[in-house]
């Protein structure tokens, strides 16, 4: 069977998120602030009795950053060696087929997109970019150092 | 069938683990029954067993074990160390097998008959096989509590359940609030309440063990290698009720190891090599474990022949780790750190034990894996003292929370000494080229603010801020301003993402009551990030502590309310320390009343004529140098400092004076007039004379005023309008014309300025007593 694809847009774009990898999509509410830390971690939240570290994808994709003040924020939730992780998107749209192993993007991206690219999937909807999951949480410092 | 052999299996390694410990005391001491019995238990538990399962060399081995230590028993046969030996030797064999039968494989090879025959007595006449089993394994259970086993997994969902609930038991309580309460309902709730806390508390203690499942097979461990090396070894294992996650438990179990395997191989000397080195012939080896702010310590410490740094900075250098110049410039501890360095070993000779380099370098890399440290320091020809740090993620810690500019955080409350206001009036926050000092009672500690280090801005005023003084493990106190402090939780303490560990700052995350997360502090990254130098700290702070003591002529005093509500100090130089006793240890006995504090039994000041109740009770020891004595109070309010504008009381009592403190008046206790009326009865009542001296010159408040006081005089300052009985001034000085007083002079020269001098000089210790004495024998009568 093919792998499934959670489809949301993060700046404005629709890309792909493994859905293997994702464990669940919440509404966000209190958001602390980790003072000191990378700019795209946007803060802890909890789920449940869990503590997800909120990564602000528009920030890591360096694309501006995401205003959080206003309420509630969508995220879908990851696990990565152990942490739980929300990334905050615009938009969750829908779980998709994927109809071909994904193929490397030959035109130029930006910077961010580059970082976190996973190669190009077709899907019914048309192709999509699918997002390194670790790539997204990891952010523009680890690459940087 | 299966299950029944996962539970025999189960069962024997249990049993196994806890024998470690068993047979090494035994051998000690082969007389000691109890050891006997557990190890005899063992061995009938394991032939019981196979003759169900059908293992018939487990069989053979166990009932060979069992007869010999029947005739032990039954004192037909003595232990003697090839018994020992042999015994060990069985319940090693038996171990490899239940460890085949766990992992389903055939039994190792090799024939047991020769371990069996190892058994028979020596010489002895063959006994006859008295297997007149009268003992049962009805004992067995009382061995150890009754186990089961689950998987860590279940455990976790369990966990992770409670912690569900008591959220949703705090948003119903939130509810509870907000709607019309209901008596009954509300009791309800609290008991609901009650049990979710008890149960969560309960879960939560399932994950820790205490860290002795880890050190009751060191002795066995340390026996058979310093047999095998032909050296003498005791073991002293401390703080094995230290609790660590299991998984901790489990991920230090290696590192472990292979350190005391190192000291008992390369550290320990043989004995001959020790009593040539003029020490005892027996080593040492002492593995300790205990909490220190979030981290778990375990020292490993020999007093073998210690590690040589020159020595392993020369093979650094050989082996290319390090240049040479680097290796001139490096310090001691920079050269024993060189042993975690890969392909480094100082031992002469690889030995099958330890030795062949790929060991520290291991060990290192596995501690760090967990975020833990490995520390070494080792003096040559005394001895090694390792220390493995290993965080306290996963369990539970004792924090503060505290709050920035409306943010939560928590700081572990371990690595908290004391906790003052900025603004109290023993606390002074200076500022030298943008760095906080703050000056806590003459100590000056270096002050970072939360909120600066947070980059957060802060709404609370520098000085109305709290100062929380903090000790990280193994550095130096600094203190750390904060807006405000909440409260006192018990945290379960969780890994933080990278992303957040990576400032250095954090300890780790752990969830609030109310279910919002909050982040665990940790000390030393704080120190750290704020660039407070921990290791120079605590000899400036020295420096900086004698003069102000010199200069404050403000008598630093501890201000507290009595038992009977009144607000009151006390000169802090006679505080000892404070106490708290249970109310039955204070009574009434040979006519006053006394407290018991340990050994001790003590007159108690300042609870006449109170009711104790039945609860406990908090007391000053104070000590005059010879005697002491409790003085019981009710809580302590501040630590201040007086100035010389005393209103004195009229007649001599507990209380000598009162005096504003804080803006408010506080009652003064008379030490002197405590000590005089508890301690001895010969004390005479006589009326308190006065003595009056310039106290702005440091000398007199310092050198001088003691001796008088000794004297039984009570000192005022020249500004004080009270009578004197006695002046001391320095030679030259002025003084207002008072009859009615005698004068000491003193001066400051040996030798006198000639006949008619009548001054004293200022160190004629006998000379002062003299004239004290004759003012007070001419105002005694």
């Amino acid at each position: 069977m093919n792998e499934l694809l959670l489809v949301v847009t993060i700046a404005g774009e629709r890309v792909a998120l493994p859905a293997a990898a994702v464990e669940s999509v919440v509404e966000l509410d209190t958001l602390i602030p980790v003072p000191r830390a990378a700019p795209h971690v946007a803060g802890l939240s909890a789920l449940r009795s869990r503590v997800l570290t909120v990564i602000d994808c528009m920030r890591s994709l360096e694309l501006g950053h995401t205003n959080c003040s206003d309420g509630i924020r969508e995220a879908a939730v990851v696990e990565l060696d152990g942490h739980h992780y929300a990334l905050i998107v615009d938009l969750v749209e829908d779980v998709v087929e994927e109809l071909s192993a994904p193929a490397p993007v030959r035109a130029a991206m930006g910077t961010g997109w580059e970082r976190v690219s996973q190669g190009m999937v077709e899907t019914e909807g048309g192709p999509l970019l699918l997002v390194d999951v670790a790539a997204l949480i990891a952010g523009v410092e680890t690459k940087a150092a | 069938m299966d299950d029944l052999i996962a539970d025999f299996v189960a069962e024997c390694r249990e049993m196994l683990e806890a024998l470690g410990g068993e047979i090494v005391a035994w051998e000690a001491e082969p007389h000691d029954r109890a050891r006997l019995d557990s190890i005899f238990r063992f061995v009938h538990t394991v032939k019981g067993n196979c003759g169900f399962f059908d293992f018939p060399r487990l069989e053979a081995l166990s009932h060979a074990a069992e007869d010999a230590l029947a005739d032990v028993r039954a004192g037909r046969r003595q232990a003697d160390g090839a018994l020992v030996s042999a015994v060990l030797a069985v319940i090693d064999r038996i171990g490899e097998m239940v460890a085949a039968i766990e992992a389903g494989e055939d039994f190792p090879g090799g024939d047991d008959s020769a371990l069996i025959a190892s058994l028979e007595p020596g010489v002895e006449a063959a006994a006859a096989p008295a297997v007149a089993t009268t003992h049962d394994g009805s004992g067995r259970a009382s061995s150890a509590p009754r186990t089961i086993r689950l998987s860590v997994e279940l455990l976790d969902r369990v966990m992770s359940t409670v912690s569900d609930m008591v959220l949703a038991r705090n948003e119903l309580a939130r509810r509870l609030r907000e709607s019309a309460s209901d008596v009954p309902v509300d009791g309800a709730f609290e008991r609901l309440s009650s049990i979710i806390a008890e149960m969560r508390d309960a879960i939560t203690r399932t994950r820790m063990q205490r860290i002795e499942n880890l050190f009751v097979a060191l002795p066995r461990m340390v026996r058979d290698l310093s047999t095998e090396l032909g050296k003498q070894v005791l073991v002293d294992i401390e703080g094995g009720d230290v609790e660590l996650d299991r998984e901790m438990i489990e991920m230090i179990r290696d590192p472990l190891t292979h350190i005391i395997r190192n000291a008992v191989d390369h550290g320990i000397e043989k004995p001959a090599d020790r009593l040539a080195a003029g020490k005892r012939e027996i080593g040492v080896l002492a593995v300790s474990a205990r909490q220190s702010g979030n981290q778990i310590l375990i020292d490993i410490h020999d007093d073998g022949r210690g590690i040589d740094g020159q020595k392993l900075v020369d093979k650094a250098v050989a082996n290319g780790v390090i240049g040479k110049d680097e290796a001139a410039q490096l310090s001691h501890r920079d050269q024993l750190a060189l042993i975690f360095e890969a392909g480094l070993s100082t031992a002469a000779q690889v030995t099958a034990i330890s030795g062949r380099g790929v060991g520290m370098d291991v060990v290192r890399s596995n501690i760090e894996r967990i975020g833990g440290i490995v520390e070494v320091d080792s003096k040559l020809g005394e001895g090694t003292r390792m220390t493995l740090r290993v965080p306290l993620t996963l369990t539970i810690i004792p924090a503060l929370t505290v709050s920035i500019a409306g943010q939560h955080f928590a700081i572990p409350r371990s690595a908290i000494e004391e906790i003052v206001r900025a603004n109290g009036e023993s606390v002074t926050l200076e500022h030298l080229g943008g760095a906080g000092i703050a000056t806590i009672r003459g100590r000056r500690v270096p002050e970072v603010s939360l909120a600066t280090i947070l980059g957060l801005k802060s709404q609370v005023e520098a000085n109305d801020r709290t100062l929380i003084v903090l000790r990280p493990a193994g550095g130096d106190v600094y203190a750390l301003s904060v807006d405000r402090i909440h409260d006192h939780e018990e945290l379960v303490v969780k890994p933080a993402a990278p992303a957040v560990m990576a400032t250095g700052l954090y300890a780790g995350t752990t969830l609030a009551d109310d279910g919002s997360p909050i982040l665990l502090m940790d000390p030393a990254g704080i120190a750290e990030v704020g660039g407070v130098k921990l290791e120079t700290q605590e000899r400036t702070a020295r420096i900086a502590e004698s003069p102000t003591a010199a200069a404050s002529r403000a008598a630093p005093v501890l201000l507290f309310r009595g038992l009977e509500g009144g607000r009151r100090a006390l000169r802090l130089a006679v505080v000892d320390r404070i106490e708290e006793v249970p109310a039955a240890a204070v009574r009434e006995a040979a006519g006053q009343l006394r407290v018991q504090l340990g050994e001790a039994i003590l007159p108690l000041a300042g609870a006449a004529g109170v009711d104790l109740g039945t609860d406990k009770v908090r007391l000053f020891r104070l000590n005059d140098g010879t005697n002491e004595i409790g003085y019981a109070f009710a809580e302590v309010i501040d630590f201040a400092a007086i100035e010389s504008d005393v209103i004195h009381a009229e007649l001599p009592g507990e209380v000598s004076g009162v005096s504003l403190i804080n803006g408010e008046p506080a009652e003064l206790v008379d030490a002197h007039w405590l000590f005089a009326s508890h301690v001895g009865a010969a004390v005479r009542a006589r009326e308190e004379l006065v003595c009056r001296m310039p106290l702005e010159d440091p000398w007199m408040q310092n050198m001088l005023r003691p001796i008088v006081e000794a004297a039984g005089y009570r000192v005022i300052g020249e500004g004080s309008e009270a009578d004197a009985d006695l002046i001391i001034a320095t030679q030259g000085a002025e003084l207002p014309k008072d009859g009615s007083s005698s004068t000491i002079w003193l001066r400051a020269d040996p030798e006198a300025a000639g006949k008619k001098d009548e001054s004293i000089y200022r160190y004629d210790r006998a000379g002062l007593l003299m004239a004290l004495k004759s003012v007070a024998g001419r105002k005694g009568k």
